[in-house]
């Protein structure tokens, strides 16, 4: 039967009258329905919506299209001949509240939608003569059936408020004028896509940056995931091997080294690399080199510099992760490639690498993710510099430490809110091919 | 075989290879150790400054861990240091209970929104985490939690509201326990409820204290969004923004053997809590193999 769907279309078509009513009236249908509590609370939160609206919201959204037009400032009182202050528009706030006023509105809509559809639902229930459950069953089954409600709902709470309202309120910056080129810092307007074709054209100086720093964060992740991944995995089977002695001994003092919290190792690193810090200091007293090597303030060098360190603090953690799984390999596959007179670089790559490539996919992807967002090991290294002059991105500055600079240094916050969502887009474009045809991905539940 | 492999051991070739792995092994092991011990001998060097002519100090006190603990008129690290505390427990409190509930629900619950909710787990992971910041940053400070002594308010929420997303170690681990006990359960007459708080939770020990003190830890690390929401507030700092504050160039000479102190003092409980959770955490990254 074609009403038996409980969609809004049949509710509002073949729902009776309290269902119709609470088209208007919500709750009214769940009431009506012998929930009446249940209805009750559903009206509450409609008739606070309501207020709300009236009282700030549609004000909010009626701000959102132009962003405030008042700039603050002096204006001259006739009357008592003094000029007044005059508060005026704060563009980040219209647009912060107008954003938020959304959501509200988003959310009543659901709350609509589910209302009407559960008064339905109920209705279907009565005109079939089954029972309807009562409050006490109902709140004991958020401790049973339910209970994935229960234990969600303050963990999505937390992740709409505090990450996805932000992450869309940041995305909409992207279109504006905000930012401090221009004085736009208090009143701003909406931009179109300006600030993308600024970012993408290659001839402008914010363009040549943009693609400079991406092809460096491509190389860096690309460098530091593989060459972490490939020399940890040897570590860890050369560690692995029958005749190595004091396995546990080699093991401990690699993990020591990343016990060591990472901000606390990285600033001692980049103390000890400076002109004067320790290892040059150790170098000349060898008497190596005459001249500190400048490992920071040559862009060559500090590229290299910061792709080594990463291995020190990179190569444990692949160990670590990588030592269970290596042993996981079926030894008759080894076996069978000895007598085939296999030598041990054909053996690594022709079956370590293969197996541990289907197995760790997703940490793979995971880590090149985590070390495109690789904020710490620059910011704490070199800071992305070297700079050169006229430029706000350094010569090793990623995308996302570059978007440090351009938001908290610089202040063009419309320029990092682009840059922002250029590196979610690439970023998308490298997971979804990759992640959705990983076998860890497709076959989730295989093993139960 | 085991005579076999006897004789591979005295064989010339087999012998200088093994020999050779060890060499290897030994030097990459001094470079990875260096740095720790040059920091904890520096900790304890009584020359002042930042730096020195020598690779080892001439001479040792233990001056600079009394300054730290003692001088409370620049950089008060006690003070930082019980800001640090309190936002670590509180927020250990919340993510713990976020990450175990949310990882619980996905593992052994079936419900309609439950692909679509690790979908969006896994588009979120990929913005990155800065620039939620500086929203986040906007959105506290119009909640009024970026002043005084409310920015602990704002960092507690900043660290844990958001660590539902964080669910894929703990539930992989939670996929790994036979479905067939909760089944049991069910036909004794338990609710989910009991099942999560009777039945998982004691299975899942291991998972529980990883989870617990990776959160708890994060705080003491995190240096970024602590320098965000402080700003300027000197007595809202947490530790990690000390020690970074005392390597800048107005405190360097002043305070450098002293952030040298202070990296070992946090760095040596984190690192005995990370020796002792590492096959926890080995555990969860091959739990789901393993099965």
């Amino acid at each position: 039967m074609k009403e038996d769907r409980v969609t809004v279309k049949n509710a509002l078509v073949h729902g009776d009258l309290f269902t119709k009513i609470s088209a208007v009236i919500m709750g009214a249908g769940i009431a009506g329905h012998k929930q009446i509590l249940k209805g009750a609370v559903v009206l509450m939160m409609e008739i606070a919506f309501w207020i709300f609206m009236v009282k700030k919201g549609f004000y909010n959204l009626s701000k959102l299209p132009s962003l405030g037009t008042e700039a603050h400032g002096k204006v001259w009182n006739e009357a008592k001949q003094i000029y007044e202050y005059k508060a005026g528009d704060n563009s980040q706030q219209i647009l912060l509240f107008g954003v938020i006023t959304c959501f509200v509105v988003l959310g009543f809509i659901a709350l609509w939608i589910l209302q009407l559809l559960h008064s339905y639902k109920l209705q279907r229930m009565i005109e079939k003569g089954e029972e309807v459950p009562g409050l006490r069953k109902e709140l004991r089954s958020l401790f049973d059936g339910n209970l994935h409600i229960t234990l969600m709902a303050l963990p999505c709470i937390g992740i709409l408020v505090f990450n996805i309202v932000p992450l869309v309120y940041m995305i909409t910056m992207a279109f504006t004028t905000y930012s401090k080129e221009g004085e736009h810092l208090v009143l701003f307007d909406w931009d179109g896509l300006h600030q993308f074709m600024r970012v993408l054209n290659m001839k402008g100086n914010i363009g040549r940056q943009f693609w400079h720093v991406l092809a460096w964060t491509i190389v860096w992740a690309i460098f530091a995931t593989f060459l972490n991944y490939i020399l940890g995995m040897i570590l860890a089977m050369v560690i692995n091997r029958k005749d190595t002695r004091f396995k546990s001994f080699w093991r401990f003092c690699f993990v020591l080294s990343i016990a060591v919290p990472q901000f606390v190792s990285l600033m001692i690193m980049n103390i000890m690399l400076q002109p004067s810090g320790a290892v040059n200091v150790l170098l000349k007293n060898l008497g190596l080199i005459n001249e500190p090597i400048p490992f920071w303030t040559n862009a060559l060098l500090a590229r290299i510099t910061i792709i080594v360190i990463n291995l020190w603090v990179g190569i444990p953690y692949t160990m670590l992760q990588v030592t269970g799984i290596l042993q996981n390999i079926p030894e008759d596959l080894y076996e069978a490639a000895k007598m085939d007179g296999a030598g041990p670089a054909t053996i690594f790559f022709k079956i370590t690498l293969p197996y541990m490539l289907f197995v760790t996919t997703p940490y793979l992807i995971a880590s090149f993710v985590g070390n495109i967002n690789n904020f710490n090991i620059i910011y704490l290294l070199s800071g992305g510099g070297p700079t050169y002059v006229g430029d706000t991105a350094g010569q090793t500055d990623l995308l996302v430490t570059w978007l440090y600079k351009l938001t908290i240094d610089q202040q063009y916050y419309n320029l990092g809110a682009v840059i922002g969502i250029m590196t979610f887009v690439i970023l998308t474009i490298i997971t979804l091919t990759t992640y959705r045809n990983s076998s860890s991905y497709k076959n989730e539940e295989a093993f139960m | 075989m085991e005579k076999k492999s006897k004789d591979n051991n005295r064989s010339p070739r087999r012998r200088i290879v093994n020999l050779l792995v060890h060499v290897i092994l030994a030097v990459l092991a001094v470079i990875w150790l260096l740095p720790i011990v040059w920091i904890i001998l520096t900790s304890f060097r009584a020359e002042p400054g930042a730096y020195t002519k020598t690779f080892l100090p001439k001479s040792y006190t233990i001056n600079n861990y009394v300054k730290l603990l003692t001088d409370r008129n620049v950089l008060n690290f006690p003070r930082m240091f019980m800001n640090t505390l309190i936002i670590a427990i509180c927020s250990c409190c919340i993510s713990t209970s976020f990450v175990l509930s949310v990882s619980y629900s996905l593992s052994r619950m079936r419900f309609k929104m439950r692909k679509p909710y690790m979908n969006m787990a896994m588009i979120l992971g990929l913005f990155p985490g800065f620039m939620t910041m500086i929203a986040q940053y906007f959105i506290l400070k119009a909640m009024g939690l970026t002043e005084g002594s409310s920015i602990r308010l704002g960092l507690i929420i900043v660290y844990s509201a958001c660590t539902g997303l964080g669910f894929q170690i703990s539930k992989g681990f939670f996929d790994t326990i036979p479905r067939a006990i909760d089944e049991a359960a069910i036909i004794d007459g338990a609710t989910q409820w009991q099942i999560f708080t009777r039945i998982t939770m004691p299975l899942s020990k291991p998972i529980v204290i990883y989870t617990i003190m990776t959160s708890f830890i994060a705080p003491w690390v995190d240096f970024i969004f602590a320098k965000v929401l402080c700003r300027a507030n000197a007595d809202q700092f947490t530790v990690a923004i000390g020690l970074w504050n005392m390597l800048q160039k107005e405190y360097i000479y002043q305070w450098y053997t002293c952030f040298a102190a202070g990296a070992v003092l946090i760095s040596l409980p984190i690192a005995i809590l990370f020796l002792y959770l590492q096959r926890f955490y080995v555990e969860g990254m091959s739990g789901a193999v393993k099965g």
